[in-house]
């Protein structure tokens, strides 16, 4: 690889390795097309807005994927930490009483705060048990979910105080100008990501430590404490889709969040990022969780695919989308 | 219909005393039963009512005791029944993940003498199970139809399957079944996976691709919740109603209060589990024949009856 780009002069190279960024756009609007041809309903606004909106909880997750992923690591636990933070953030208001908007907040907090504290968990054992994060994350991935199962006897935990319910509502109902606040976290989310990654010595060192990490350690970057953040930012991410997660339904139930962290994982990978590390991109995360979205969409819409059929044409989709985005960058 | 299950269970709880205090007062007896664990509302019901009975009998029955444990998965409910055995149980109460994996299992633990009752799904070769109580899935269906048919008589539904499988096969295909002839058109069928999250977007897409819907199948309870969510969201004001099956408290609730939108539900009960331990139970305690057959009969609750269906107690 280093061998064909150093002939390549400047300007030429720069241009390529935009085209590699801006290829999961170009497979966005190939498939917005598509599901405009299918269905005429598909390009209304308030179908656009829903699915984007939806995209939120995988979007957000996904931003804090990518710090992990770029960084060479993985987190498998996603899901089940997301079920675990709804619950315990619903049971926390519930306990607390109130309908107020103190109390709402206290939540929130316990939310990021569980989330951080889990990212915590995970960042420990991987780096200081030096044990494959795919090993750590898969057990994680198990108790969070085991937990939350116990919190909820198997049943539903959910909100019971309705003023407070209909407090939060609109966390996820409600919009600015037209523009959910989901999809305005989501942005937000990925815009501080984007600077960290990309604009703070702590970002470089991330891709540094997922390009190559005894070099990484030879320069003295942190790998420990670099590693370990990555898995906390990632907790962090977990603890935010968590907030506009619970006002949709106001409840969580043992089957809450169920393979998102497969979802978070193509996410990141629709959108350029290295699964192997190294390369870390946000924007094309987000995009990737669009993407997602949209294919369930577009397979409800169409009306020649049978039921029966939807999950091999989602992941036709999804292969031939990777497909599309590899040509663009091959052409250059 | 679960007040009757545990009616039952009751009943045959004051029939066990009358009976030990007639015989001996030592009669031991094991009941091994082995449930999925709490992993879905349902099953979550499962698990709460089978320990309530489990307490319920060994009260009843002096010399009882029994053993509920519960397994994750269909490979580690086939480990949970060798531990069960192990312990020399005299019968077994078993509600299989997949019942074509447990036959095999379960003709070995057969010819070791255990009593086996098999619960909702049984087994591919009926000779092994002395007791088989089976919900009734096709019945679901046709249940849920006949309403739509009842009160509906004609309109647009848009169906919600669960994850594919038997029961959920049955289940469509019977509802379908039942709309035949009469005005009622299903305009769509997509799998929800028995999920709130998957039901809350399938019925987004649905509001979004159909301009008129008079009624949803969501033939779940945690997937009418969804549903809910979803047309609250659209202010749609033509569907008329959800109707959605299984017996989640919330859902009777909303019957018991006169919902408009949740004007009915369909019952399929996890209190099956106490109708089965309580008729094993009664096999070893009393003189009557128990043997053979019970088919639940999938129950349409209304306003009138939803009292008797109100569990504030159990999780789901």
């Amino acid at each position: 690889m280093t061998e064909t780009v150093l002939p390549t002069r400047a300007e030429k190279r720069k241009f390529s390795v935009d085209m590699r960024a801006l290829s999961p756009f170009i497979a966005l609007i190939v498939l917005i097309i598509a599901g405009a041809l299918i269905n005429p309903d598909f390009l209304t606004a308030s179908n656009l807005l829903n699915v984007v909106t939806r995209s939120a909880f995988i979007a957000i997750i996904a931003v804090g994927a990518t710090f992990v992923i770029a960084g060479g690591g993985l987190d498998l636990s996603v899901g089940s930490m997301a079920a675990l933070i709804a619950g315990v953030m619903i049971l926390t208001l519930n306990n607390l009483g109130g309908g107020d908007v103190g109390t709402l907040a206290v939540g929130l907090l316990a939310a990021i705060a569980l989330g951080a504290a889990c990212g915590l968990a995970n960042g420990l054992i991987v780096t200081f048990g030096r044990i494959e994060p795919f090993i750590v994350t898969l057990g994680t991935m198990g108790i969070f979910r085991s937990l939350v199962i116990w919190l909820a006897a198997g049943g539903t935990i959910t909100m019971r105080n309705f003023e407070l319910r209909e407090l939060y509502r609109p966390v996820y109902f409600g919009s600015v100008f037209g523009i959910p606040y989901p999809i305005i976290a989501f942005l937000v989310v990925a815009a501080v990501g984007a600077l960290i990654l990309y604009r703070t010595s702590f970002g470089r060192h991330v891709v540094a430590l997922g390009s190559n990490e005894d070099v990484a350690r030879y320069s003295g970057v942190p790998i420990w404490r670099v590693r370990t953040l990555t898995y906390i930012i990632q907790g962090i991410c977990v603890g935010i889709a968590v907030l506009v997660y619970v006002p949709r339904l106001g409840s969580a139930t043992p089957t809450t969040g169920l393979l998102w962290e497969l979802q978070a994982i193509t996410a990141v990978v629709i959108g350029g990022t290295a699964l192997k590390g190294g390369i870390g991109r946000v924007w094309g995360t987000v995009v990737g969780a669009v993407i997602l979205e949209l294919v369930a969409n577009i397979m409800v819409l169409s009306n020649f695919v049978s039921e029966f059929l939807v999950g091999a044409v989602q992941g036709a989709i999804i292969i031939i989308a990777m497909l599309v985005q590899r040509s663009v960058h091959r052409g250059r | 219909m679960k007040a009757t299950v545990l009616k039952f269970a009751l009943a045959a709880g004051l029939m066990a005393g009358v009976a030990t205090s007639a015989t001996a007062q030592q009669k031991n007896v094991t009941i091994g039963v082995s449930i999925p664990a709490a992993t879905h509302g349902w099953t979550g019901g499962v698990v709460y009512h089978a320990q309530e009975t489990a307490k319920q009998l060994e009260k009843g029955y002096p010399g009882l005791k029994v053993i509920v444990k519960t397994s994750p998965d269909g490979a580690s409910q086939a480990n949970a029944l060798d531990d069960l055995t192990s312990q020399k149980v005299d019968a077994l109460v078993v509600l299989p993940f997949n019942s074509d994996e447990l036959t095999n299992p379960m003709r070995e633990i057969k010819k070791r003498g255990t009593f086996v009752t098999i619960v909702d799904r049984g087994l591919k070769d009926p000779s092994i199970q002395d007791i088989y109580v089976a919900g009734n899935n096709p019945e679901f269906g046709r249940v849920a139809g006949k309403y739509f048919v009842d009160n509906l008589k004609q309109g647009n539904v848009v169906v919600f399957r669960g994850i594919p499988t038997v029961i959920d096969e049955e289940r469509v295909s019977n509802f379908e079944k039942a709309l035949e002839g009469s005005g009622v058109k299903v305009i769509d069928k997509q799998y929800a996976n028995w999920n709130r999250d998957d039901a809350f977007k399938v019925m987004q897409d649905y509001l979004s691709k159909h301009p008129k819907i008079d009624a949803v199948w969501a033939s779940d309870d945690d997937m009418a919740l969804g549903v809910m969510e979803a047309i609250r969201q659209a202010k749609r004001e033509d569907i008329k109603f959800v109707l959605g099956g299984a017996g989640m408290k919330d859902m009777i609730k909303k019957v018991m209060d006169g919902d408009k939108m949740i004007p009915a539900d369909v019952s399929y009960p996890p209190s099956m589990i106490s109708t089965a331990m309580g008729v094993t139970a009664a096999h070893f305690y009393t003189n009557a024949p128990m043997r053979g057959t019970y088919t639940l009969n999938a129950q349409l609750i209304t306003k009138d009856n939803a009292k008797d269906h109100y569990f504030p107690n159990s999780p789901f």
